[in-house]
């Protein structure tokens, strides 16, 4: 079996000269595939995705993006080469419009690029009616789609989403989720972390638990929802 | 008629050099709510760049006088800008390598970088004085006046005159220029929106690719630009002094402040608002006054509610009060 | 900052503390020797002012971190307080418009006031607003109608030689607590108004106020006299003169193998020395007895990280208030005194470049922080500020010994003066890169 597109093995490290948070810690996504990291508080799911991303300081262990060693490259490095990465909070650009928030995302392309705009306003349609608007004036829900298109803009082979849901209502986050897997449906893969786990296994091929910063469970997310440890421990029963 | 004559003296002696100054001020104010919104700090040797950016442009000025270039009805020191603003330029980058650089690596809080300015300040302030002195310098030539005193009350028949100097023309002409283009460029290109982006959200402005080292850069060139072009303008306006530079750090600070630091909306609103009250607080009403109310009504005193020497308590006062009232100023800047 | 530093033993701060100190004595005996003994005195007199003034902008910012820009207005109203307190009273101004003046101020404070307990107490806000408005315009013309006719009364009375108020005609020492007092109450206002904001604003505020303390001197003549200065204040210490004419002196100043005339200028100088020496050790035996309590350790504490101090209950704004009126009161001190060292008031002579950013150059250099840092910075950079001159002289004719003579040459020989202000940004820009904690760094 060839190897997945993304593979991060045997991650090991911290923030700066700080103690260990990440211990052994493997993550796969395929292309087209969701994977989802889920776990309690302070199990380091964010930190791993800061670590996959290049924004932490790993000391073993490895990442590669479709066969291709990256585990040396700044977190911008990582953009240039088809990696895109929404935070969880302060994903926007509030005092610029919508557009100009997409057109940033589209920043370090010399290409055109009205073809990937109109893409993201397809799959957000709000985002056009409102691609005038200052991104900080918008809903929660809607800010996310903005942080999302953004990132879409340097047209990612891998997605990562840092709790896209945070702070919506359940309606909304039922869409966002619809938006993700239309997402991952043009071959993108994801790889996004979750605080609402049930929601998000349920639309995962790939399920990440993670505790304390190691690999507890992986298994496809609907095995996951079907484990009853996982559902005692993880899902509230 | 006295109707008339009031408002003519209230322009003459309000209106016009209000409007004057405070283009003055807004260009200033300008350059520090740029340094703010992207570099992140209050840059105290700002008004010592607008002397620097000045010396040079005068140097340039009186080297084509002594040629024999000049700028027809218009002062020379409109054609030396371009080379001043060069030079600034190049002095700013060569400040942000040698200095700025090795704090902005370091990540240091921006107390830091204030502190650092303090003493960009000083080397500035020695070097303009060498090499200019410390005294007065008048460097406008040119036509001095577009309509007079004479001219206005021949033409109109009115008591009161009205003069409008060439200074004052150009100051208010080249304000709306700068900052028509500087907006074209904040808003419209991608050079100048990668800016604001960077200013909005540095972090996202990394993770989209934006190069904070070439934001950097543009910013000190167009703060160059700026506080050349203020500085000149208000030289040419009144005349060139080191110290009065110096000074003219705290209406500048209050006009940004006031506007919102990093809101550069803010910051030409904030310059009006200075000028408009310090002019207006510090001039005597009297004489308009006079126009205006019935004899037996006429005040005997000058109606002056502050001394010109108190101008700057007004910045102050001002400044205070919206602090108090809304602390991210009248357009919202940054709240850190 | 690595962490070897941060937690430098206090053993090797003790010996760089030594090194500075041993610096700063070399420095000044070489300029008494190879100077002159008077000019080593003026640089050591000036340098225990400059060195009190360091220690109370340390107050502030080594101990809680406030960027305070307004030094130069908190000495000038030392400068103030020795007027008020030393000169004799202008009866004549007392007579004619006293009681008219006192209630023309008490107007002025009353509206103040009255306007201040209208915004607290009204809760509608447009009522308020209109009210206070009102207020302060109806207080502002009662105010000018009062006020205006006694200054020009007062400014009438033989403007030559007075045309002001006069002052209590009290010893210039008690000046110098008065001027502490000025100082602290001024700190107090802007204090009240500006902390609580962010740094920069305390900074411009700070700038502003300077500026405005220094156009009031400048512009209010009835006070002291404004720009046509007032000169001849009364001394703490001895006359030359007198001393000259005193026999006993001129017999010592015999003996010991020095004229009379050199005797008592350095006698003099060396009595205010002695003064300001046991005014600098009070101060600095309760800075350090202040940073070693837990109001000391509390105020780093919040330096540090205001955020958890805050959530810990303590009130930041009200101790960063006490902090900075007990720092302003230190520069007042200091600024009496150095008027009083000066025997006159020239409020022109109060330039922010001097009064307020080279105090910031000595506590940067001295080492923020640390009390006896700010000390040796003071000294040192007094002594900087003093000798660059001649310095920059002498290099400038090093440079144009082999120019022909010419405006270029003169330019340049007369230029040397600001060399100067390029010193001291220079020197402040390579210790921040450098030695960023100072010469000698915080414990």
């Amino acid at each position: 079996m060839s190897d997945p597109y993304l593979n991060a093995a045997g991650l090991t490290g911290g923030y700066g000269t700080g103690a260990d948070i990440l211990h052994d810690l493997t993550l796969t996504v395929d292309k087209g595939e969701i994977a989802v990291i889920v776990g309690p508080n302070g199990a380091g799911k964010s930190t791993a995705m800061k670590a996959v991303f290049g924004m932490l300081n790993i000391h073993t262990g490895k990442v590669t993006l479709d066969g291709e060693d990256i585990t040396n490259l700044s977190p911008q490095a990582r953009v240039g080469i088809g990696m895109g990465f929404v935070p969880q909070v302060n994903n926007i650009f509030t005092s610029m419009t919508v557009e100009e928030n997409l057109e940033m995302g589209a920043f370090i392309r010399e290409d055109d690029y009205s073809q990937t705009m109109e893409q993201v306003y397809e799959l957000f349609p709000i985002l056009r009616e409102k691609r005038n608007q200052f991104a900080g004036e918008l809903s929660g829900g809607q800010r996310q789609q903005v942080a999302v298109g953004r990132a879409l803009m340097t047209q990612p082979k891998l997605l990562m989403l840092d709790e896209p849901t945070a702070g919506v209502s359940p309606i909304v986050m039922d869409e966002l989720f619809d938006r993700i897997i239309e997402v991952a449906r043009t071959g993108i893969s994801i790889l996004m972390v979750e605080q609402n786990a049930r929601q998000a296994l349920e639309i995962a091929d790939k399920g990440y638990v993670l505790v304390q910063g190691r690999n507890r469970f992986t298994d496809t997310g609907q095995a996951l929802l079907a484990d009853p440890e996982v559902r005692k421990s993880f899902l509230g029963g | 008629m006295d109707f008339l004559n009031a408002i003519v003296a209230l322009a003459n002696f309000v209106i016009i050099p209000a409007t004057v100054y405070g283009s003055q001020l807004a260009l200033g104010a300008l350059g520090v709510t740029l340094i703010y919104g992207i570099l992140r700090f209050s840059n105290f040797a700002h008004g010592d760049t607008m002397a620097f950016g000045t010396m040079v442009t005068i140097l340039i000025t009186w080297w084509f006088q002594s040629m024999g270039i000049n700028f027809g009805i218009l002062p020379t020191a409109l054609l030396a800008l371009p080379f001043g603003i060069a030079i600034t330029s190049l002095f700013l980058l060569g400040t942000d390598r040698v200095v700025y650089k090795f704090y902005r690596e370091k990540k240091s809080e921006p107390v830091i970088f204030v502190i650092v300015s303090l003493g960009v300040m000083f080397m500035m302030n020695g070097i303009v004085r060498f090499i200019i002195g410390t005294g007065d310098q008048r460097f406008a030539d040119g036509e001095r006046f577009i309509i007079s005193t004479r001219e206005f009350k021949a033409m109109t028949g009115l008591q009161e005159g009205l003069a409008i100097r060439f200074t004052q023309g150009i100051t208010v002409v080249t304000a709306i220029i700068v900052v028509a283009a500087l907006f074209y460029f904040l808003n419209r290109t991608r050079t100048g929106k990668s800016m604001r982006a960077f200013s909005d959200n540095e972090d996202l402005a990394l993770l989209s690719g934006i190069n904070p080292e070439r934001v950097v850069m543009v910013t000190w060139i167009i703060v160059a630009g700026l506080a050349t072009i203020a500085g000149v303008l208000y030289g040419l306006d009144k005349t060139f002094k080191p110290f009065t530079y110096f000074q003219l750090l705290l209406p500048i600070f209050a006009s940004a402040i006031v506007g919102g630091l990093g809101n550069p909306l803010g910051a030409i609103a904030g310059g009006f608002v200075i000028a408009f009250s310090e002019v207006s607080v510090t001039y005597a009403f009297k004489k308009v006054l006079g126009y205006l109310l019935p004899e037996s009504l006429e005040p005997d005193s000058l109606v002056q509610l502050l001394s010109t020497d108190y101008k700057f308590a007004v910045s102050f006062v001002i400044l205070i009060i919206v602090l108090l009232v809304k602390p991210t100023g009248l357009f919202k800047g940054k709240s850190v | 900052m690595s962490q070897t530093t941060a937690h430098a033993p206090a053993s090797s701060n003790t010996l760089r503390l030594w090194l500075s100190t041993a610096v700063v004595a070399l420095l000044i005996i070489g300029t008494g020797m190879f100077q002159s003994w008077n000019l080593a005195l003026v640089i050591v007199n000036m340098g225990l002012i400059s060195a009190i003034m360091a220690l109370g902008v340390n107050l502030q910012w080594g101990f809680a971190g406030l960027f305070n820009v307004g030094i130069m207005g908190f000495v000038a109203l030392g400068g103030l307080a020795t007027v008020l307190v030393s000169m004799p009273p202008v009866e004549e101004a007392w007579q004619v418009a006293g009681i008219q003046l006192i209630s023309g101020l008490l107007m002025g404070v009353a509206t103040i006031v009255v306007a201040i307990v209208a915004a607290q107490k009204i809760a509608k806000a447009r009522t308020r607003n209109i009210t206070v408005v009102a207020i302060l315009v109806v207080g502002f013309v009662l105010y000018r109608a009062l006020f205006d006719p006694a200054v020009g009364k007062i400014e009438a009375i033989n403007p030559a030689q007075f045309g002001n108020i006069g002052g209590l005609n009290l010893p210039i020492i008690l000046a110098w607590p008065v001027g502490g007092l000025f100082a602290a109450a001024a700190a107090w206002v802007i204090g009240k108004t500006a902390l609580g904001l962010r740094s920069d604003y305390l900074a411009i505020a700070t700038l502003g106020i300077s500026e405005i303390i220094i156009a009031m001197l400048k512009n209010e003549d009835w006070l002291a006299r404004g720009v046509k200065n007032v000169i001849g204040l009364p001394r703490p210490v001895a006359y030359e003169v007198d001393l000259q004419r005193d026999p006993g002196f001129a017999e010592t100043a015999a003996n010991l193998g020095i004229d009379v005339t050199t005797a008592s200028t350095l006698y003099v100088k060396f009595s205010y020395a002695f003064l300001f020496t046991i005014v600098l050790v009070i101060l600095l035996v309760l800075a350090q007895l202040a940073l070693k309590s837990p109001w000391g350790r509390m105020m780093r504490a919040i330096r540090d990280n205001e955020v958890a101090a805050e959530a810990m209950g303590k009130n930041v704004t009200a101790r960063h208030l006490q902090i900075f009126v007990l720092g302003s009161a230190i520069c007042g001190i200091a600024g009496a005194m150095m008027t009083t060292l000066d025997g006159q008031l020239t409020p022109g002579s109060y330039q922010p470049l001097r009064f307020t950013f080279l105090i910031w150059v000595m506590v940067i250099v001295g080492g923020s922080g640390n009390n006896y840092g700010a000390v040796i910075g003071g000294f040192l950079i007094w002594f900087l500020w003093v000798q660059v001159e001649p310095l920059g002289n002498w290099l400038m004719q090093l440079i144009t010994s082999g120019m022909e003579d010419g405006a270029l040459k003169s330019h340049l020989l007369g230029s040397a003066a600001h060399m100067r202000l390029f010193t001291m940004g220079l020197v402040l820009l390579l210790v921040l890169r450098f030695s960023p904690r100072g010469l000698v760094p915080e414990n």
